[in-house]
């Protein structure tokens, strides 16, 4: 007698479904690549789903220029691993006027990630985007669809989604119009980490705990990537204190609250993550900054 | 009964290892929770997220607060704010969509579906029952089995759950009264048994106190079963049961990385497959076997039911996306014609006799539903005759598609019996249903294939088939354009045919009026001939004012890419109208004549017909010559 499937196995053959969907229906498809573990943990999934033939699609990173060195080290070795090609974007008029996340607050996210994804799809002219969010992440994330219908102007409406029955996908559309589709939907934040574990995936070495020169800012702990831009941007430098830190998520360095930790392989950090009593995206300031239903709003208007 | 004290659990402080290699191994089981506006649903999966340590301190923090501010409970915490979601819902107070919620314990990882239960529950329980395994219906205690219990139960049977949990909650405003409990998992037997339900467990609980959630419960001493939490860790999961049923996997991609590889990816709908297994490729019913079974870890010798693999064959055969690979000596069957319940997911009513694109498995083929048997009233379980399905209705009809689709009855498998509707101009998902049988002993015919193709009667013809749609109002000149350019096609040794009113209205469509649902079946009709005749090589005219899109739309998708012309008569109806060579527009004004277009029927001008002519600002013949220069343009 066989045993039965895991729910790794499950989760993972879902998301290889879902996304040989999308390259059956879609004509133009991309995968939105942040560095993120849950985007190695999505191209993982799309190496899987399409092998032996390379993913039939690009990476694309929306860049900020505020990412951690690490995973811009990163970036180009996964696509490279993967034979697929990568395609950049920066918001020209973001790094023209320079913003950045301590004098721009809101408008950093805004204009690089909201304004720079909708350049980027536009110019490519993508119908389909794979993004690495899943439905535990936030509250307003637990109603999101697989396949996640967009206007021609990227607007999302919430009242406007279809329904999403079996693993039956609609992704007919007119022209201009797109869908973002998140294969990721119903993996948890210990199930990424399992299967990274579990595949020997590599991500990012942030999300281990080191010794790294951290600084406190309006009440979080923060890694200085760069001392000299950060003292730039800041005016002076902040006092740096050496502590053992991990992510658990990764974004912009200045926006992306560190843990301390001891965890520096994937398996302690799995045990640390069913002892732990904090969430995810308590590290990231952005949701603060718009109260509850910041993700939503962000989310009419085009950012993940 | 002490509630749960939130601190890790001692026994993944004490042994990680062994705890991580559980927590690896784990299954996972989807449930839906059903239950009418104030059961205590959101409390209840408020509290196994909070049981089952899904709640980080943060958010506990953030929920104590909170309750304080907005809660129900005054000082108490009031789990149901943990699972509400878009915020102008949270300022209605109530929800509108399915939410999916996850939590797990060491042997599985849970995947709730939280579906509200007021207006547009039947398309949010459907929604969420359609993939789940097992449903939890919860009861207030102190009112008992309701309409609501009826109908979601009903819903989540009809969806194909066959696991049960009826949760009999609020049991501590009742003082745990065990006659009341038994008097209402009475009453909740009788009617179960009448719709098919075979079985259910029965569990009294309280969410807001928490008694038989997690563990049972020391107050409720007189019952005896699992408590909600062991129940739903040992359920069985639907793959399991499907493991043993014969192979079949539908085809998704086919993957073409060089011209040594050819493989077919998909996800296994049932059984299990090894290399050197016999299959057949169905529709077409081609044999072979299975070379290998392809994983980016390496080949492997078995793979069962719920996986993505990637199959290659013995042989060169035929296969594409929406077939589908399956046991040799038991494969599904194909058919056309079909009895099935819909459920109607739109705002629009369902047209009978429009085509709608169905989508089953990785196929999208075109279907038609005919006019409803009967609709269900989903509170009495009573049949009512219906012209059509309104949002929200349930029925069962009849439907046909335009080519044969290999299916099972939804009842057997899930994955081959389950459809969606889409509709073919606003690409809505308008409807969603389950299969029951075929109409046609179709059963075991496999379609037959043809030596001669409908290339080499085209070549023979040394042609291009082509349908010439003309399209417009009465009178906008149609078929005097359609005659034109036939004439200069036969100048050019062109074979062509034109199908117009006299030879069809007096013939093959003879039985046709010109109500919506028959000037619907009349093009359906038309374009069938159009192309057959297609098929035999012929460039075919037809002149027919086919005023609405939908039903142009069907005709251009039964032919292949390229073939269908739309060429719009813009004639305004002014124009046709004072032309009025049959004296038609003067019987419709007055009234004789009812269902005239552009008079007391719409007509949905074409949005980008591949070619539009005009009367008022050429001849007949210019138009024919603009027609024929767009559809031959000169080499
Ligand atoms: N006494 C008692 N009250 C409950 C129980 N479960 C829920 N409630 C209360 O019933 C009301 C409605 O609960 P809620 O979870 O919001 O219901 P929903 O509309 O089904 O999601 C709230 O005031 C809850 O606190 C229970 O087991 N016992």
């Amino acid at each position: 007698m066989t045993q039965p499937l895991t729910h790794l196995q499950r989760l993972e053959a879902e998301s290889i479904h879902i996304m040989r969907e999308v390259v059956a229906e879609a004509e133009r498809p991309v995968m939105l690549y942040s560095i993120g573990k849950d985007s190695a943990v999505m191209l993982h999934l799309a190496r899987k789903a399409f092998h032996p033939s390379s993913p039939p699609f690009p990476l694309l990173h929306v860049d900020t220029t505020w990412k951690f060195r690490d995973m811009y080290a990163l970036r180009e070795k996964a696509a490279l691993e993967a034979g697929m090609e990568l395609l950049v974007h920066r918001n020209p008029e973001a790094e023209q006027r320079g913003i950045n996340p301590f004098d721009h607050g809101p408008l950093h996210t805004d204009m690089w990630k909201t304004q720079g994804l909708r350049q980027a799809l536009d110019t490519y002219g993508f119908d389909a985007a794979f993004g690495g969010a899943r439905r535990d992440e936030e509250k307003s994330r637990a109603k999101e669809r697989v396949f996640s219908f967009r206007s021609a102007s990227h607007g999302w409406d919430p009242k406007n989604q279809r329904p999403e029955l079996w693993n039956l996908y609609n992704a007919r559309k007119n022209r201009g119009e797109s869908f973002r589709v998140f294969p990721l939907s119903n993996w948890t934040e210990l199930d990424i980490w399992q299967y990274i574990m579990a595949e020997g995936i590599e991500i990012v070495s942030l999300y281990f705990a080191a010794l790294r020169p951290t600084y406190e800012w309006e009440g979080g702990l923060f890694v200085a990537d760069d001392p000299d831009r950060l003292e730039q941007v800041l005016g002076h430098r902040p006092e740096l204190i050496e502590r053992s830190v991990r992510f658990r998520t990764l974004g912009c360095w200045p926006l992306t609250g560190a843990v301390e930790s001891e965890a520096g392989t994937p398996a302690q950090v799995v045990r640390e993550m069913l002892l732990t009593t904090t969430s995810e995206r308590q590290g990231r300031t952005m949701d603060a900054d718009h109260g509850g239903a910041g993700m939503e709003r962000m989310k009419r208007e085009g950012y993940f | 009964m002490t509630g749960p004290t939130y601190a890790p659990n001692a026994a993944i402080t004490e042994d990680i290892e062994s705890c991580l290699a559980a927590h690896q191994h784990k299954t996972m089981l989807r449930f839906i929770t059903c239950g009418s506006v104030d059961d205590g649903k959101s409390t209840l999966i408020g509290r196994l997220l909070y049981d089952s340590r899904m709640i980080f301190d943060d958010q506990l923090a953030a929920l104590e607060s909170d309750s304080k501010r907005v809660g129900t409970q005054g000082e108490e915490i009031d789990f149901a704010l943990l699972v509400d979601g878009l915020s102008a819902e949270r300022e209605q107070g109530i929800t509108i969509d399915v939410a999916y919620r996850f939590f797990s314990t060491e042997k599985r990882k849970f995947i709730v579906a939280d579906c509200p239960g007021h207006e547009q529950y039947t398309r949010n329980m459907v929604t969420g029952a359609s993939t789940a395994d097992c449903a939890v219906i919860l009861v207030d205690a102190r009112k008992g089995v309701l309409d609501q219990t009826r109908r979601h139960s009903f819903l989540c049977h009809l969806l194909g759950i066959r696991h049960f949990v009826l949760a009999v909650n609020k049991m501590d405003l009742i003082d745990f009264d065990q006659p009341a409990f038994e008097h209402i998992v009475a009453d909740y037997r009788a009617f179960a048994n009448g719709i098919g339900i075979e079985d259910f467990a029965a569990i009294p609980i309280s969410g807001l106190k928490g008694d038989n959630i997690a563990s049972r419960s020391d107050v409720i001493d007189w019952y005896e079963g699992p408590a909600l939490l062991d129940y739903l860790e040992t359920v069985p999961v639907r793959t399991e049961l499907s493991r043993n049923q014969p192979f079949r996997m539908p085809v998704q991609w086919v993957n073409r990385p060089n011209l040594d590889f050819r493989g077919f990816a998909g996800l296994i709908a049932s059984g299990t497959v090894s290399p050197g297994n016999r299959i057949r490729v169905l529709p077409s019913g081609t044999q072979s076997s299975i070379a290998s079974i392809v994983t980016f870890d390496g080949e492997v010798d078995k793979a069962i039911v719920g996986q993505s693999v990637t199959l290659t064959l013995a042989d060169e055969v035929d296969c594409s996306r929406g077939d589908v690979i399956a046991d040799a000596d038991d494969p599904p069957q194909t058919a056309d014609q079909f009895e099935a319940t819909i459920v109607w997911l739109d705002e629009d009513a369902m047209v009978p006799g429009r085509a709608y694109a169905l989508k089953l498995a990785a196929g999208t083929v075109s279907a038609t539903v005919q006019r409803p048997k009967y609709e269900i009233n989903v509170n009495t379980m009573e049949h009512l005759a219906t012209k059509a399905l309104e949002l929200n209705a349930i029925g069962v009809a009849e439907l046909t598609t335009d080519k044969p689709i290999v299916f099972e009855p939804y009842a057997e498998n899930r994955q081959l019996g389950g459809f969606i509707l889409i509709d073919k101009l606003t690409n809505r998902t308008v409807g969603a249903g389950m299969l029951h049988f075929s109409l046609r002993r179709a059963q075991n015919v496999h379609w037959q294939a043809i030596d001669i193709t409908r290339e080499e009667h085209a070549r023979l013809k040394n042609q291009k088939p082509l349908v010439l749609w003309f399209t417009g109002l009465s009178g906008s000149g149609k078929s005097t354009i359609a005659n034109e350019v036939e004439k200069r096609l036969n100048l050019m040794n062109r074979h062509t045919f034109l199908l117009d009113g006299d030879n069809i209205r007096h013939g093959l469509n003879k039985d046709l009026g010109f109500t919506e649902p028959d000037r619907i079946e009349n093009i359906r009709r038309i374009g069938e001939v159009a192309r057959l005749m297609a098929d035999a090589g012929l460039i075919v005219l037809t002149a027919f004012i086919s005023p609405f899109r939908a039903e142009r739309r069907m005709v251009r998708d039964m032919l292949p890419e390229g073939e269908f012309v739309e060429i719009y008569v813009d004639t305004p109806l002014e124009v046709a109208e004072r032309r009025d060579a049959k004296g038609l527009y003067k019987k419709a004004r007055s009234g004789e004549l009812k269902n005239f277009t552009g008079i007391d029927s719409p007509y949905e001008a074409p949005e980008n017909p591949d070619v539009r002519v005009n009367t008022v600002e050429m001849t007949a013949e210019e138009a024919a010559d603009h027609i024929i220069a767009q559809i031959m343009p000169l080499k």
